[in-house]
């Protein structure tokens, strides 16, 4: 079982490597070294904030727009092409199946970040000159986008179990967007009466709260991270993204092939 | 014990937007395949041979009935191990080789992995892909993905074999390749069931048919059985360009191609045409019994089931 699962998500990941989906490292690169150089010879003082919040900006970015550009073509491109068929017909279970893919595309946008961060930690050695002890914070962002692709990827892996990749392009980007927004959604839950207090805290508390996740801009201004932080986001995330995750192996397997 | 054995499969699906309405596609199916046999799953377009194949792959859910492959459900995953599937007009990862795709295939279905390098090796010189192992399948044509679509179906050994339109896309070199892999696969004693519309190569090929139409089963046998219902006609072919009167007395039927003539005549006419061509000093070459063909059994089939719809409206 263990090791179905291990091959669905290594072909996942040569899928992605042999269309090229790594070649977006190019593009990140020529943007941040293009920032580094710019805001090197514009700014002073305020270099190293600008290239943190950037760099790590870009690489959130990056990967939302990869995790859900792949994501929603794992399970219907595969039905569409038909190529489940001679997969599926053999002793691989459907949710062996999708757990196999959830794998191969977190492991591509890992791969992925780990060459993004050193990237963000070159330019920032490019325009500081040197590295201090706060400079380490910075894996504390790059571990909570991590863990942010993790949800966007089981979330796009949910709408591609039942529509149309266009459709879950739209509903996982949506998704993104509020989510981003989840704390002031979350605020004005706390404000509204009435039915609109108990619509917008559901939605408030059913939407993924990206919000918590971004502390770029407080990493960039050197402040701490509560280590209650990032156990919370680390237990958020896993539920999150194991809820989702469930709800596409539920789907998926009543699903007829047609 | 059969190798399959379908129970009354059958499947329902919901179609329209707005105003669901139910559509069956097949109607309740029940049809034994023995172990060790080519049988051969009849009809034409649309008629319910790819629904069956999903159904028994487990790619679709049947709305009533069940299945035993091995004498185990169908749905126990230890019998996706023991079995083989060619989708109709196959599509792979295009991104992987001939090569990669094959070692994908047997890490799923589990084939060890001391054995995994050599049963691919094996598979693909029996397809003929050998020699284009490290190309990509995005350049290969329909036929080599058809060749490829075979060698994954066969690649873990499996001891049934399900094939679904395997001729299709074929040139007629590819067309007897794929004739005589089958015929060595039951020579292995492995059972092969392949659905197709082109019925010489199932008069060829199978032991026994089904006939499906409009979802419905309309027939089932051996082939000889199907085809033996003689006409009570035969067949004779001697040497010559003409018709002697006492043969054209006889009311045969007669055809002159070359130096040979052919005549079908009433099965008791036999012996007083052989003693006319004695009379007459003619070379007899061969006197066969005329058979109805499968392509005759089958149309015939279709029309009688045409006909019942029609009175039935």
């Amino acid at each position: 079982m263990r090791t179905r699962i291990a091959y669905i998500a290594s072909n996942t990941f040569r899928e992605a490597v042999r269309d090229r989906v790594l070649y977006n490292l190019i593009a990140f690169a020529l943007l941040l070294s293009g920032a580094a150089i710019f805001v090197g010879q514009i700014s002073i003082e305020i270099e190293k904030l600008v290239v943190i919040n950037l760099g790590l900006t870009a690489v959130s970015l990056f990967g939302i727009v990869i995790a859900i550009f792949i994501g929603i073509g794992l399970v219907s491109k595969e039905i569409e092409k038909r190529t489940l068929y001679t997969v599926l017909s053999r002793p691989v279970r459907r949710w062996e199946f999708i757990v196999g893919k959830f794998f191969g595309l977190a492991g591509t946008l890992v791969v992925n970040t780990f060459f993004m961060a050193i990237g963000v930690f070159a330019a920032l050695f490019y325009v500081s000159h040197k590295f201090v002890r706060a400079d380490a914070l910075i894996l504390v962002a790059l571990y909570f986008i991590v863990l942010e692709f993790q949800i966007i990827c089981s979330l796009t892996l949910l709408f591609s179990s039942f529509s149309s990749p266009l459709l879950s392009a739209v509903f996982a980007f949506s998704l993104f967007v509020i989510g981003s927004f989840a704390e002031d959604l979350r605020n004005f839950a706390s404000m509204a009466h009435g039915f609109s207090r108990w619509l917008a805290t559901g939605a408030a508390y059913l939407v993924p709260n990206f919000s918590a996740f971004n502390v770029i801009t407080s990493i960039a201004h050197e402040q701490p991270v509560a280590g209650q932080l990032i156990l919370q986001n680390t237990l958020y995330a896993l539920f999150y993204a194991t809820m989702a995750l469930s709800g596409a192996v539920l789907i998926f397997e009543r699903r007829d092939l047609k | 014990m059969p190798a399959i054995e379908i129970l009354g499969l059958e499947k329902t699906y919901s179609v329209g937007f707005w105003r669901k309405r139910l559509k069956l596609a097949l109607h309740p199916l029940s049809l034994t395949v023995e172990d060790g046999e080519i049988f051969g799953f009849l009809g034409p377009n649309g008629a319910g041979k790819t629904t069956t194949l999903k159904l028994l792959m487990g790619l679709v859910f049947p709305s009533a009935g069940s299945a035993r492959i091995l004498g185990r459900e169908w749905t126990d995953p230890s019998v996706k191990a023991q079995i083989g599937f060619l989708p109709e007009q196959p599509y792979f990862y295009d991104y992987l080789t001939a090569h990669e795709l094959l070692e994908y295939y047997g890490q799923l279905s589990g084939v060890p992995a001391k054995q995994r390098k050599q049963r691919v090796e094996h598979v693909l010189d029996q397809v003929g892909l050998r020699d284009v192992q490290g190309v990509q399948l995005r350049k290969f044509s329909k036929g080599m993905l058809q060749r490829v679509g075979i060698g994954q179906a066969i690649l873990h050994d499996p001891k049934i074999v399900f094939f679904d339109e395997p001729m299709s896309g074929l040139d007629p070199i590819g067309r007897r390749e794929v004739r005589d892999l089958m015929s060595q696969l039951k020579s292995e004693g492995k059972t092969v069931f392949f659905s197709t519309h082109i019925l010489s190569d199932a008069e060829t090929l199978c032991d026994r048919v089904a006939i499906i139409h409009k979802g419905e089963l309309r027939g089932v046998g051996a082939v000889e059985d199907l085809t033996s219902s003689v006409q009570g006609t035969v067949e004779v072919i001697w040497h010559g360009s003409q018709v002697p009167a006492s043969i054209k007395a006889l009311g045969a039927g007669c055809h002159v191609t070359g130096d040979r003539v052919r005549a079908t005549i009433n099965e008791s006419q036999q012996d007083a045409i052989i003693d006319a061509l004695r009379r007459e000093r003619l070379r007899l070459i061969a006197i066969t019994p005329v058979r109805t063909s499968l392509e005759a059994y089958f149309v015939e089939k279709l029309r009688r089931a045409e006909t019942t719809a029609g009175s039935t409206k």
